[in-house]
């Protein structure tokens, strides 16, 4: 089959919520879907475009298939993994309009939310979280579980690494990374089912020059930067693109900073949460640019790092912020239903870039900003 | 009398050892195979007969081997499924315990067909004795011509390899069969790519059930039509049930898809009956997964016909009022069991058996047993009963592998058809605990469908 994909090249066309779009063949639904962003695109929790190979363990991003192809328009009876099935032409998928999806998905944010602990006000995660993205955007308010949560020990994996397996939602995307980036993997799942777990079998293995990367692809906050651990919360700091000549990697990192001190170094990550890529390859970081380098003079500053609007780290009003795109028109089929989608919409507020104001904000500020506007 | 195709010389002393297997008329398919036809013509004697996948699916094997990739210049393999796990089921068991040759002859002739120059035998881990068993049979059919190079001068090179598991459920799917045979942990893979393109190291290949490869004998031996013949519409041949529960007579049994379920559980050419003059309360007619029934719909369909032992009948009425063949693992349950217990048991082993590589599977199963678990001791809540068929609406079908349906399927048919006793236990916690429902109105005759 892969071989009569190759030889057709031509754009093959899917409809996704009502929007069609034209894709290579071989795209997957999901990466259809980010084509054309915003909401019609299914949240992805172990997914990680990156990473080959992962996916299709989380189940959040299972959408309908109402139309398998032009060739085929018979629906699929089941929900699919959408970053696991690839488009065919004149597919039609259903995400944000299908009751059953949106069902089947609340109830995997529900069974992942199950054994994880409420521990975000003392999670390093918390605020780049994407479970509690999914958990807000997907999930129901309370849990209809009453019983005792699965608990583990926190473990340090190795020398600069804590795994909190109580948080980890077992995505696989951590083993990827050393089956990948790493020259040999030393851990990986033990046990299976509930009390399945990620370890090391010798303890504090993990010493890889890029086993740190682990930690940037953890979708919750089970794999910890021990450098950073408990030093601020993250939407308290200011991030900040900069970049140095590094020997083993691409040197281009986020510094996470507090003043001129740097508390933290990332990777550079894309509306996705993914590692950018520069020149199609990942931008991977070795340890010593993750974990040495904390001095503002390691690196050449770049400027502010642009922050997706919808991530409470914007609360800090950085420069250049990312809205994200609005498809709600599209996928009503050209109405435009009168929602209140965002209340920075209607409020005068957010026109008001308020780091570029000398001082503290005032009324006064407010209102020349609205006349000036308008 | 059913007749008899694959058990017919099971009795037959030592019936193990080669020779005597041999001078029963033993590897004669063979000959006929690898002397008189060519692969394709097996595939097509296998497609007119009908045969169906006895592993639980009952999917259709001609049609099975049909998907099979054939590119030039990569082999194909041809897996056995003897990771026979399910609860009530362990009919493979006896057939390799006591007629090992019929496997490796119905291998060898599924291996010309498929061009599998290397097959697999992957059995459970706790079946240690049988491994020796095969491994046995397999060198005595080495020994003598039936497998390695140029078997019987045709050209055709096969060899049979037995692995053992590491006692985990899980390896019966198939895609985490082949994980584990590889060498991995057995987590299912994500399909598509189906086995058929993929699969033992990224080759394209087949899994069978055992007693699938077995059927192949009496098929090429007799011809595809002939196979055809014996049974009901399209299921064919003969199946194994392995019979367990409240039975006189537990044990497996070779019928042949004509007898009625109750002819079944009730003569005494097959169950015998019910033990200490007890009442049949519920049944669960083709291994733990499937749908269980209560006594009123097991032995008539909600139409009001017979229930026969067959792919079709078993299966009438779908979801709502049926069950399914499955496995063949019939599990007989008399009035003085509880059908909650019984849920839980299986609840609980559905658990441990998860992998655990998807969310729903992973922290569904735990979280229904749980909840069964309070509901037997008297510690549960209505709304729990609501709340269980939540959770298995949710799992079902949303996972990546048939164990996440294979969970839910029997909480939710305990509770489409035995309501009354999971209220019950939740309306009488005390009492619930000292003893059970009892048969209830679970035996009556049902009322005639309104038309």
């Amino acid at each position: 089959m892969a071989d009569e994909i190759k030889k057709t090249p031509a754009p093959l066309k899917v409809t996704i919520d009502n929007i069609t779009v034209e894709v290579p063949a071989g795209t997957t639904i999901l990466n259809a879907a980010r084509q054309i962003g915003g909401d019609v695109t299914p949240p992805a929790m172990c997914y990680y475009s990156k990473l080959e190979g992962s996916g299709g363990k989380c189940r959040t991003c299972l959408v309908e298939v109402a139309a398998g192809s032009a060739a085929d328009p018979r629906p699929m009876p089941k929900l699919v993994a959408s970053c696991r099935t690839t488009v065919m032409d004149g597919m039609v998928v259903k995400n944000i309009t299908s009751e059953r999806v949106q069902e089947a998905r609340a109830g995997v944010v529900e069974f992942l939310l199950l054994n994880h602990p409420l521990d975000c006000p003392v999670c390093d995660q918390a605020g780049e979280c994407h479970l509690q993205d999914l958990g807000y955007e997907h999930g129901k308010e309370g849990t209809r579980y009453q019983f005792d949560r699965r608990t583990f020990e926190k473990e340090d994996i190795g020398p600069t690494i804590q795994l909190h397996m109580n948080r980890c939602i077992l995505c696989y995307r951590c083993t990827y990374v050393a089956d990948q980036l790493t020259d040999n993997r030393v851990h990986g799942i033990l046990d299976r089912g509930d009390h399945a777990n990620i370890s090391t079998h010798i303890s504090k293995a993990i010493d890889n020059n890029f086993s740190g990367n682990m930690i940037d692809v953890c979708p919750v906050g089970a794999l910890t930067d021990k450098t950073f651990r408990f030093k601020n919360r993250v939407w308290f700091t200011k991030p900040v693109d900069a970049h140095r000549d590094c020997p083993d990697c691409c040197g281009k990192v986020t510094l996470w900073q507090r003043g001129d001190e740097v508390l933290r170094v990332t990777a550079r990550k894309d509306e996705w949460g993914e590692v950018q890529s520069y020149e199609g390859k990942p931008g991977w970081i070795c340890n010593t640019c993750r974990f040495e380098k904390k001095a503002a003079t390691d690196w050449v500053i770049e400027g502010p790092t642009t922050v997706n609007r919808h991530s409470v780290i914007s609360q800090g009003h950085y420069l250049g912020m990312q809205k994200p795109k609005e498809t709600i028109q599209e996928v009503m089929s050209g109405l435009n239903p009168r929602l209140l989608m965002d209340i920075h919409d209607v409020s005068e507020v957010n026109k008001l870039e308020l780091s570029q104001l000398p001082g503290a904000a005032t009324s006064a500020n407010f209102k020349n900003e609205s006349t000036k506007s308008e | 009398m059913g007749r008899k195709l694959l058990l017919e010389k099971a009795q037959v002393e030592n019936i193990r050892s080669y020779e005597v297997y041999r001078k029963q008329g033993g590897y004669r398919s063979v000959e006929k195979a690898l002397k008189t036809l060519s692969p394709d013509q097996v595939t097509e004697e296998v497609k007119k007969s009908g045969l169906r996948g006895r592993g639980g699916a009952g999917f259709p094997t001609g049609m099975k081997w049909s998907f099979l990739a054939k590119p030039t210049g990569v082999p194909r393999y041809l897996v056995v499924n003897a990771d026979e796990s399910e609860p009530g089921t362990f009919k493979d068991r006896y057939l390799m315990e006591f007629i090992p040759h019929l496997l490796i002859e119905g291998m060898i002739t599924s291996s010309y067909a498929l061009g599998s120059n290397r097959s697999y035998i992957y059995i459970r881990g706790e079946y240690a004795w049988i491994t020796h068993i095969l491994e046995q049979a397999i060198e005595e059919a080495r020994q003598h011509g039936w497998l390695g190079k140029n078997i019987l001068g045709s050209g055709f090179d096969c060899d049979i390899y037995v692995q053992r598991g590491a006692g985990a459920y899980i390896c019966g799917e198939e895609t985490a069969l082949l994980e584990s045979l590889e060498g991995k942990r057995g987590n299912p893979r994500i399909k598509p790519p189906f086995p058929a393109v993929k699969g033992l190291w990224g080759c394209p290949t087949v899994v069978n059930n055992v007693e699938t490869i077995a059927a192949l004998v009496p098929i090429i031996n007799e011809g595809g039509e002939e196979y055809a013949k014996i049974g009901v519409g399209k299921s064919t041949g003969t199946k194994l049930i392995s019979a367990c529960g409240n039975i006189n007579k537990p044990g497996v049994y070779e019928i042949d898809m004509t007898i009625s379920v109750e002819e079944f559980i009730f003569s005494d050419e097959y169950c015998g009956g019910i033990p200490q003059g007890k009442k049949l309360k519920a049944c669960i007619p083709g291994g733990s997964s499937v749908p269980i029934l209560p006594a009123n719909l097991l032995l008539k369909t909600a139409k009001g016909e017979t229930r026969m032992m067959n792919y079709e009948s078993l299966a009438d009425g779908g979801f709502a009022s049926g069950s399914m063949m499955g496995s063949g693992g019939f599990i007989v349950m008399d009035d003085s069991q509880c059908v909650v217990r019984h849920t839980y048991t299986l609840a609980r082993f559905y658990r441990h058996e998860s992998c655990g590589q998807c969310s729903p599977c992973r922290e569904g199963t735990g979280w229904m047993e749980k909840i069964l678990w309070n509901l037997e001791t008297g510690k549960g809540r209505s709304s729990d009963i609501d709340l269980l068929w939540d959770i298995q609406r949710k799992i079902e079908g949303n996972t990546i592998c048939p164990l996440g349906d294979a969970a839910a399927w029997p909480v939710a048919a305990a509770i489409r058809h035995f309501r009354d006793e999971f209220e019950w236990h939740v309306t009488h916690p005390e009492e619930a605990q000292k003893r059970n429902y009892g048969l209830a109105h679970y035996a009556d005759p049902l009322l005639a469908p309104v038309a």
